[in-house]
């Protein structure tokens, strides 16, 4: 067993760092600030390859594996959380089902475009009335033809307005329960295929997040993504991956915090001296250094399992579970040792807490990742 | 086009560390990166690269640990990496450095060459000049922009007060400021082909060159000594005297501290 990275690996981690801080940091306040959308960092991205770089250089991606590109989420999410979850929910959520599970015709029209940042990606399988319980969908595809019409909506879609390759999930046999589910490729200019409501949110504010409606929006057989009835386990298995991004952004932000608040703690003098030099500081640092560490580990565990196993499910279930427990703690730890500063903008650790929270919330929640361990802990 | 760039690896400090006892680098938990106007050098080819096609050859001279530097540069998109390295190049202060360099320069096939105008740990900005010299080859310093026509280079030189637009025949040599441009950041997937291709070592039996030019004992300059400058106290301002009353003042303060 050898903890240490590849000199590959450690120079990946510089670039991303390099990059984050010179390239992503200077405008995350602002991004939050008016929640807009990170339009440099999806610029920033397509120029130096990071769209597509867990994908083969044949298909246009950077031939890395998966820890290159969870060291990548990971490094922006430390400096903004909002351009991480843009750049996760493309990689993991909307080209790797199309790698993994299309034609031969489908990769060769939609990977090297997705790939290259040429388009940008996103995945719709949460409903209104179908969130953990991905049974219950409403959004019903009926074949007809040479095309299947979809009628319905989804919620809280990332990347919503700005992607222009969707891969979403519909109903082909409700009868069927989760075997009734199907997969399919829907572009942005199908016809009855449009945007709606943006939701405000607590945090991530400048990723977009929308509903997706479906009025007879026709989308032509050959989209059909892996089987008809298939589609539970294209979800499933895409999200096992996604939980990867998604605890490689957690880290990102626990660090991220963590970072600030070293530097906080040792500027910020109280009782004649800075925080740093009282014991409840240290020992706070010290609890919440270790925790990172314990999180980077399961982490680098679940990123590099993903390329050598079949299945990561048990792998990625505790990387995310446990990344997003870390970093709502460390980032509301990071705002306490801050005192009434942390609550305000003036320091990037108030938008980091509120970011925190929804690492424990989407791609599955922390109790979804709960009943994925406990099955293999209970067997 | 053949373009060489010569590159410097050095601590990633504007204000490096001495030791007090010795006079040397104090080299441990200080993180390496390319010389800043070297990696200018090395964009510049590589734009060249971009807009007329070129083969870039990334050379340095130093200790293996140099690896490191010749791969990121690799990972920019730089085609081969030459490391010139050994026992018998330690030590050697600019004129030494520029002979190995020269020598080792003089067994690759070149049109241009690129170096930066300095390193941050030294600051001479000899070597580039140098090296000219040992090859006989026309250089032009202090380089702004780059345009190739034809087989000659057209570069805009920075000087103190004004710039000249010069314009040479290949071969020839250039040093690049860091002003030049903003150099690219690496790929992933550049930095993983970095790691998997060969990187060419010449050491001092691959060299027609005389021992007695190498290294610490080739070198003519000796370091006496080496020290960090004291920082000077901040000076006071004084304003709203006239001629005679400023004069009055500086003789008083220099009554105060005996100087006269």
């Amino acid at each position: 067993m050898d903890f240490q990275l590849s000199k590959e690996h450690e120079m990946a981690r510089t670039l991303f760092r390099d990059f984050a801080e010179k390239e992503i940091k200077p405008y995350a306040q602002d991004v939050d600030e008016n929640e807009r959308f990170p339009k440099e960092a999806l610029e920033k991205f397509r120029q130096y390859g990071f769209m597509g770089i867990p994908y083969p250089k044949e298909m246009g991606g950077q031939g890395c594996d998966t820890l290159t590109y969870a060291m990548c989420v990971e490094e922006v999410a430390k400096v903004c959380c909002t351009s991480s979850t843009m750049l996760s929910a493309h990689t993991s959520l909307c080209t790797w089902p199309i790698y993994k599970y299309g034609t031969a015709e489908q990769k060769e029209k939609y990977i090297p475009k997705l790939t290259s940042g040429e388009w940008l990606g996103a995945f719709g399988l949460t409903e209104p009335n179908a969130g953990t319980d991905s049974s219950a969908q409403q959004t019903k595809a009926v074949l007809d033809g040479d095309h299947y019409v979809i009628n319905g909506s989804k919620i809280f879609i990332t990347n919503a307005g700005y992607a222009d390759v969707y891969v979403i999930f519909a109903m082909t046999d409700k009868s069927a329960g989760n075997h009734g589910i199907t997969a399919f490729i829907v572009e942005k200019d199908f016809p009855g295929f449009s945007i709606g409501k943006k939701e405000k949110k607590m945090g991530i504010r400048g990723s977009a997040t929308c509903e997706l409606i479906f009025e007879n929006c026709i989308v032509p057989k050959e989209n059909l993504l892996g089987q008809e009835g298939k589609g539970f386990v294209v979800a499933m298995t895409t999200l096992d991956g996604g939980r990867i991004g998604i605890a490689a952004q957690a880290l990102g932000l626990a660090e991220g915090a963590l970072n600030e608040t070293v530097k906080y703690v040792k500027e910020r003098k109280q009782f004649g001296r800075p925080l740093s030099k009282f014991q409840n500081t240290q020992f706070e640092i010290a609890d919440m250094y270790t925790k990172i560490q314990a999180a980077q580990l399961l982490l680098y565990k679940a990123a590099v399992a993903k390329d050598h196993q079949k299945s990561v499910s048990l792998e990625a279930a505790e990387a995310k579970l446990y990344c997003a427990t870390v970093a709502m703690d460390v980032t509301t730890r990071c705002v306490q040792l801050h005192g009434g500063y942390g609550y305000t903008r003036e320091y990037p650790v108030e938008r980091m807490m509120r970011d925190a929270k929804i690492t424990e919330i989407y791609e599955g929640t922390s109790e979804v990742q709960k009943m994925v361990i406990s099955k293999y802990a209970l067997k | 086009m053949n373009i060489v760039v010569c590159i410097k690896q050095v601590p990633n400090t504007n204000e490096v560390k001495l030791d007090p006892k010795t006079g040397t680098l104090i080299r441990e938990g200080v993180p390496s990166i390319i010389n800043p106007d070297d990696k200018a050098g090395l964009e510049a080819a590589l734009r060249l690269k971009d807009a007329k096609g070129a083969h870039i050859t990334v050379l340095s001279m130093g200790p293996p640990q140099a690896d490191a530097a010749l791969r990121e540069a690799l990972a920019m998109g730089a085609d081969d990496a030459v490391l010139v390295t050994d026992r018998a190049f330690g030590g050697a202060d600019t004129w030494a450095t520029a002979y190995t360099i020269a020598a080792a320069l003089k067994t690759m096939d070149y049109d241009l060459i690129i170096t930066g105008r300095q390193a941050i740990d030294g600051d001479t900005a000899q070597v580039g000049p140098q090296i000219s010299e040992n090859l006989n080859l026309t250089n032009i310093s202090y380089a702004e922009d780059i345009k190739v026509e034809g087989d000659s280079v057209i570069v805009k030189r920075q000087f103190e007060d004004r710039y000249h637009i010069i314009k040479a025949k290949m071969p020839c040599l250039i040093t690049a400021l860091s002003e030049l441009n903003e150099p690219r950041y690496m790929t992933p997937g550049g930095i993983f082909d970095a790691y998997q291709k060969e990187i060419k070592v010449i050491t001092r039996k691959d060299l027609d060159v005389d021992d007695s030019c190498l290294g610490l004992k080739g070198s003519p300059t000796h370091v006496v000594k080496t020290f960090t400058k004291s920082a000077k106290a901040a000076g006071t301002v004084v304003n709203n005297l006239n001629p005679q009353e400023a004069a009055e003042y500086i003789l008083e303060k220099l009554r105060e501290k005996f100087i006269i």
